[in-house]
């Protein structure tokens, strides 16, 4: 269980805690069932490569996940995520290393709620940002 | 590559007209199918008994689990249009309240938006942007959410 994020602990400019992964292509089928995306650049490589792609690739919507777990265990659980944008910008590999980072840029309060803004993004081990967005979750406030 | 092959003015009638994805149950086991499949070890997401005792009073699905709710739908339909690949641009989720076993949701969609850009080299490209509305059975908005696709 993780510990309880409070308003008062947030400094902006700080970072998120990150979080890894490294998803393999049993995770892309458990997640093409889960999911219902049954696109076959997901899981079939032969089909892949005839689209002009490497292999086969991540779902973006995991990714997109991923960078959802990376907030919704950062904010604890009295926490709200309220939004949650991703861009995709470049292709991630199964195989690869996938670390979900993030950095608080905005805190305020809003209609009575404590909001965190973030900028979040994922990067492969190159260091490349393939996927890039912001979260706004709504935190509790000691006060 | 394709080279025309979209037929953008056919996709222009439907911009804005709303329809109905399908109304979807959601289980427990959907929601458990879904956190092991992101590797979210989260009481929250399965552990019923833990869950009771938090804030929620019983377990609830992750953010992002709505995404999947009709999707294979909505995927269909996009994968019948005259386009050789579609690539996924963006998604932009709000959220209002959280998902929970039980809940019966109705999935609405409309497309909001097409630009189509002249690529140098790689042809024409399209973005398409489609508005994805979720309601729960009282009818209260549980989230919204925009994806933008692009197709080569």
């Amino acid at each position: 269980m993780s510990k309880q994020l409070y308003y008062e602990d947030i400094a902006v400019g700080s970072e998120i805690t990150p979080l890894v992964k490294q998803p393999t292509t049993r995770q892309l089928v458990m997640w093409a069932g889960a999911s219902g995306d049954y696109n076959p650049i997901h899981y079939d490589k032969d089909f892949a490569q005839s689209r002009g792609l490497p292999g086969v690739i991540v779902h973006g919507q995991l990714v997109c996940s991923f960078l959802g777990q990376l907030i919704t265990d950062w904010i604890g659980e009295q926490g709200s995520l309220r939004k949650l944008t991703c861009s995709y910008k470049g292709m991630n590999f199964p195989g690869e290393t996938l670390t979900g980072k993030g950095k608080v840029i905005k805190k305020y309060i809003e209609a009575g709620e404590h909001c965190v803004e973030c900028n979040i993004w994922a990067e492969n081990s190159k260091g490349e940002k393939t996927v890039s967005g912001m979260a706004i979750a709504v935190v509790p406030s000691r006060g | 590559m394709a080279e025309g092959s979209l037929n953008i003015e056919g996709l222009r009638d439907k911009i804005g007209v709303e329809r109905e994805v399908g109304v979807y149950e959601i289980e427990k086991g959907m929601i458990r199918k879904f956190a092991l499949a992101i590797g979210d070890p989260n009481p929250l997401w399965q552990d019923e008994e833990y869950a009771r005792e938090s804030n929620y009073g019983g377990i609830i699905a992750p953010p992002t689990f709505i995404l999947t709710i009709g999707l294979e739908q909505i995927e269909q339909e996009l994968t019948s249009l005259p386009s050789t690949t579609t690539l996924h641009g963006s998604t932009e989720l709000e959220c209002y309240q959280p998902v929970r076993p039980g809940d019966k949701i109705t999935v609405t969609t409309k497309l909001a938006n097409i630009r189509e850009r002249q690529g140098r080299e790689t042809g024409k490209t399209v973005f398409m942007t489609f508005e994805i509305t979720y309601k729960n059975q009282r009818q209260e908005l549980v989230a919204k959410c925009r994806q933008t696709l692009i197709g080569l």
